[in-house]
């Protein structure tokens, strides 16, 4: 009598539903500003929808404060649209009640990493079956353009015309500090590798925590342009496949290779072949070399996108329905009237 | 009340007592605690009516011997019904100067005082402050004072176990409580089965402890220190089965009752904090009842998680004390806003900021009421007594769900630690909880209204067809999208304010217990219950014209309570605040009420109440 809430639906990877990203897409007008990066994000967050096997009424979208927590009025889906930085403690409790459902948090950079840190840590660590995706603009766009946690330093902002003197945070080297089970980063503008980045996301069975870089052209225009532009990027950027010597350039003429505890740039040829390079290992059970991905960032290196790490671990809300379900098997299914009449008890007549 | 029994020659003479107040104190470290409560559980049995008052220090193990470790536990029984620990022990119990210090104070003249006189040694004078030896100084004649060597005398009793020293001195406590149930008549049995459950794994501790408790009882039995023992009878209390429950415990049972009567699984949402902690521990052991507890990492994350978790269905549920209520404050704004189902059960301490986590106060009425931005009104309730906790933790969860609202239910370190017997009830007497999730999509609309309720439909995740979205952002009325419009946010303002509001027609009035109408009425709330009503017996016995209303709904307040305070000359309420009550009192009726306020950390007693009604109606 305790679990009428509705009938549970084991996830079914691989078997999409007739759906398209038409079905995913709400009555409301969406409104961010024009050209903004997180139009690209919603869309092909609409777009793998259908390859779930969710119905929509079994997908919830929870968010918090920012550009990004309008996301869930566009998705014609449940949604909550929580308060600055909760939104992983709401789909923690929703999921551990609800463990049918898929769900979604959307968060920012402040969000998720200000407001929000401690939550995200705790979402993490615990392996809650939600699929994060922050949106990272380096900037608070809706308060209007003051410094963000992963602001870099020394910029100018209008909470800090000087300049912020506060190091950024690495949101995927937190993350993976926190035990995240799926760590992946894609650009807004990249549109064919965010959508898979976002499959990917959603066939995981635990935490996932995506770090979408995602341009705001009001506060914080071009933040990434420097290696996400269409002519650099090829040079610029290292696109992660699990197995693959990590090869990067537009001629592929570029890698990455360990000397010492450093990761390095190489030339190939002159000496220098394929096997020389560091291999992409996304389900290491160790941390150290996605760790090690988490800290690239051009100009040093070239900025790594792509599922950095993708380990198995049993979730929250197994782990939690697991104790129930093996204290029910045990005791028997509660009985209130023996339970409010145990102790010790005496009579008075 | 008290009757001598005739006894042969060469017996202590039994003493019929009507109600005895006996209070231990010691070191924190000294199990007094325990102590205490196996006396309480040992009286309950019996089938005394029982009250009971731990008194313990935030610090774990304070310094020993030094007056912050002090830890006492307060509990009175008697033969007829009580309802409050006593005002004065009539027997201290003292395991080192320390306690005899800090709790002498508390004695009447006359009371007995039993101390351990090993620990009176010059260190622990000194470490409790005490110049000269009050055991030789004359300070404590006008007590009847019993010198007992409590430690040496145990450790006789313990020769030849295989125990050290120190092992041995920690269950000195046992031979405390052997001795005061040979001065009160009362078996060893229930405290020699739970000796052997608890340390079923330790032979030694089991062989220890029994032997300390019999060796105490034999003290007594058998030295003529004590010429009198006391018997104090079963209370005439209303037939059925009884259990001796604290309010953490009442209110445990009555959220998991509540959940299945509602045929909704309880998920519980907390961080831990003293005093609400023991309610996470009771919960935990609750799976079999479908129970998820949620050890989260902050105050925020539990009511997050509590808010998601009644968002997909469930009963989501929060407690906590003063700070956390502090902290969770925009996630119960946020609840206000989505118009879920939710409990946030404040343990109230004495505050501010961090006060003093283990004593009692009621100084969070305000902060429940008001403390959150915006125009939010939140259903108030308050238990008052131990065993009220079930009753009103079920009443919390009624209003919750028919009105799809979060509800604050108000208890305190009091009701929480304290205890007394509960008639346990019968669960097809339990009031029915009615829950019904929309599942109509050619009717649904996110904020229409019941005309009755005004409560929104529950539509949870996972219904097709009710695909929606919800949040903190204002939503139009009915349609529930986010909305600016000026008139929407005053009409949805008003809705939010009228649901609460009507919640008064469906909550008993208010009934007076005492005169209809005249001189004085005592209002009160919370778990100044006991004293107050105690008081209002005597007043009455004493023929005087007084009244007690006491309120289990402080918001909306009972519909007829405007009327009854102008029946009566004089209102007085008294508080563990500065007059939070008093001041909604007088703000939603316009009446010159007058307030009685004391924040000690402790509750009222009951000849506190008395002197100051007798002091307003002699029109002083």
């Amino acid at each position: 009598m305790t679990d009428t809430i509705a009938a549970q639906t084991p996830r079914q990877p691989g078997q999409p539903l007739a759906l398209t990203r038409k079905d995913f897409v709400s009555d409301q007008e969406v409104r961010w500003c024009p050209g903004c990066g997180d139009y690209s994000i919603l869309a092909q967050t609409q777009k793998v929808m259908p390859d779930f096997g969710y119905p929509r009424e079994k997908i919830v979208f929870i968010s918090g404060i920012g550009c990004s927590g309008r996301l869930p009025y566009y998705m014609n889906t449940f949604g909550f649209h929580s308060i600055h930085g909760r939104a992983p403690t709401l789909a923690t409790g929703l999921k551990a009640a609800r463990p049918d459902l898929m769900v979604w948090v959307i968060t920012g950079d402040g969000d998720a990493l200000s407001i929000g840190g401690n939550h995200v840590l705790h979402a993490m660590r615990r392996n809650v079956d939600i699929k994060l995706i922050m949106f990272n603009n380096r900037i608070y766009g809706l308060t209007k353009g003051q410094a963000s946690p992963t602001s870099e330093i020394g910029k100018r902002t209008k909470s800090t015309p000087e300049g912020t003197i506060d190091r950024p945070i690495m949101p995927l080297s937190v993350a993976l500090a926190a035990e995240a089970t799926f760590v992946a980063r894609s650009v807004d503008t990249h549109t064919e590798h965010l959508q898979g980045t976002l499959e990917r996301a959603g066939f995981h069975h635990g935490s996932a925590f995506v770090e979408v870089l995602q341009n705001c052209n009001i506060f914080n225009d071009g933040a990434y342009r420097d290696f996400t532009d269409r002519e650099v990027r090829d040079d610029r950027m290292l696109v992660l496949e699990h197995g693959q010597p990590m090869i990067f350039g537009k001629e592929r003429d570029k890698g990455i290779r360990l000397r010492g505890l450093h990761p390095e740039v190489v030339q190939l040829g002159h000496g220098v072949t394929e096997a020389d390079l560091l291999v992409h290992d996304e389900g290491a059970e160790d941390p150290h070399l996605a760790f090690m991905l988490s800290r690239m960032w051009w100009p040093d290196y070239p900025v790594p996108v792509g599922v950095l790490r993708n380990v198995a671990r049993p979730t929250h809300d197994e782990l939690l329905t697991g104790q129930v379900e093996a204290v029910r098997a045990q005791r028997g299914e509660g009985d209130l009237a023996k339970l409010l009449d145990s102790g010790e008890t005496w009579t008075v007549s | 009340m008290t009757t001598k029994t005739a006894t042969r020659a060469g017996e202590p003479e039994v003493l019929e007592l009507d109600r005895v107040t006996i209070r231990f104190a010691g070191d924190s470290g000294d199990g007094m605690q325990l102590t205490g409560s196996q006396f309480t559980r040992t009286a309950a049995v019996y089938g005394n009516d029982i009250s009971t008052l731990p008194d313990y220090p935030a610090e774990i193990r304070a310094p020993a011997g030094s007056l912050p470790g002090v830890s006492g536990f307060q509990l009175s029984f008697s033969s007829s019904p009580i309802h409050t620990p006593g005002d004065q022990p009539d027997v201290l119990v003292a395991m080192n100067p320390a306690a005899l210090k800090t709790n002498v104070g508390d004695l009447p003249a006359g009371a007995a005082l039993i101390v351990n006189e090993d620990a009176f040694n010059a260190a622990n004078l000194s470490k409790a402050g005490y110049a000269t030896n009050p055991l030789t100084d004359g300070s404590l004649k006008s007590y009847t004072l019993f010198e007992i060597p409590i430690s040496t005398l145990n450790a006789r009793a313990l020769e030849g176990l295989d125990m050290t020293s120190k092992q041995v001195d920690l269950t000195k406590n046992f031979f405390a409580l052997g001795l005061m149930f040979w001065l009160y008549e009362r078996s060893m049995e229930p405290t020699l089965r739970w000796i052997e459950d608890k340390f079923s794994k330790r032979p030694v501790i089991v062989e220890a402890n029994r032997r300390a408790l019999k060796a105490g009882y034999a003290f007594g039995e058998t030295t003529e220190i004590f010429h009198t023992h006391y018997r104090v009878a079963p209370a005439k209390l209303a037939p059925g089965r009884y259990r001796n429950i604290t309010g953490n415990e009442a209110s445990a049972l009555g959220f998991v009752a509540a959940s299945k009567l509602a045929g909704r699984p309880l998920f519980y949402g907390s961080y831990p904090i003293t005093p609400a902690s023991d309610i996470l521990h009771q919960l935990s052991g609750y799976k079999d009842f479908g129970v998820k507890t949620f050890q989260a990492e902050d105050e925020i994350a539990a009511i997050g998680a509590a808010i998601g978790a009644s968002y997909g269905g469930a009963l989501g549920l929060t407690a906590t004390s003063g700070p956390g209520i502090a902290l969770k404050s925009e996630a119960m704004g946020l609840a206000v806003m989505v118009e879920l189902p939710l409990v946030v059960a404040d343990v109230q301490r004495a505050g501010p900021s961090t006060g003093m986590p283990t004593k009692t106060e009621q100084a969070d009425l305000l902060q429940v009421l008001f403390g959150r931005n915006g125009d939010s009104p939140m259903p108030v309730v308050a238990p008052a007594t131990p065993a009220d906790c079930f009753d009103v933790a079920i009443e919390a969860w009624r209003i919750a769900l028919k009105y799809m609202t979060p509800v604050v239910y108000l208890s305190d370190a009091f009701l929480a630690t304290g205890s007394e017997p509960w008639r346990i009830p019968n669960v097809a007497d339990l009031p029915r909880i009615d829950v019904e999730n929309a599942t109509d999509r050619s009717t649904f609309h996110p904020y229409a209204r019941d005309p009755q309720t005004l409560a929104r439909p529950w539509a949870v995740p996972g219904t097709p067809g009710l695909e929606h979205r919800i949040g903190g952002l204002e939503k139009s009325d009915i349609g529930g999208n986010v909305s600016y419009d000026p008139d929407n946010h005053h009409r949805m303002t008003m809705l939010r304010a009228e649901k609460v509001a009507g919640i008064a027609n469906d909550i008993p009035e208010a009934e007076p217990y005492g005169v209809e109408r005249g001189e004085l009425l005592i209002v009160g709330w919370g778990s100044t219950y006991g004293a107050i009503r105690s008081a209002v017996e005597r007043l009455l016995a004493e023929g005087q014209s007084v009244a007690h209303v006491h309120l289990r709904h402080l918001n909306p307040l009972p519909r007829n309570l405007g009327d009854l305070l102008g029946r009566y000359r004089t209102v007085l309420v008294p508080e563990i605040n500065l007059g939070q009550l008093l001041m909604v009192l007088r703000a939603k009726y316009l009446v010159d009420a007058i307030g009685y306020d004391k924040v000690r950390g402790k509750p009222f007693r009951i000849s506190e109440i008395h002197e100051r009604a007798e002091q307003i109606l002699a029109g002083r």
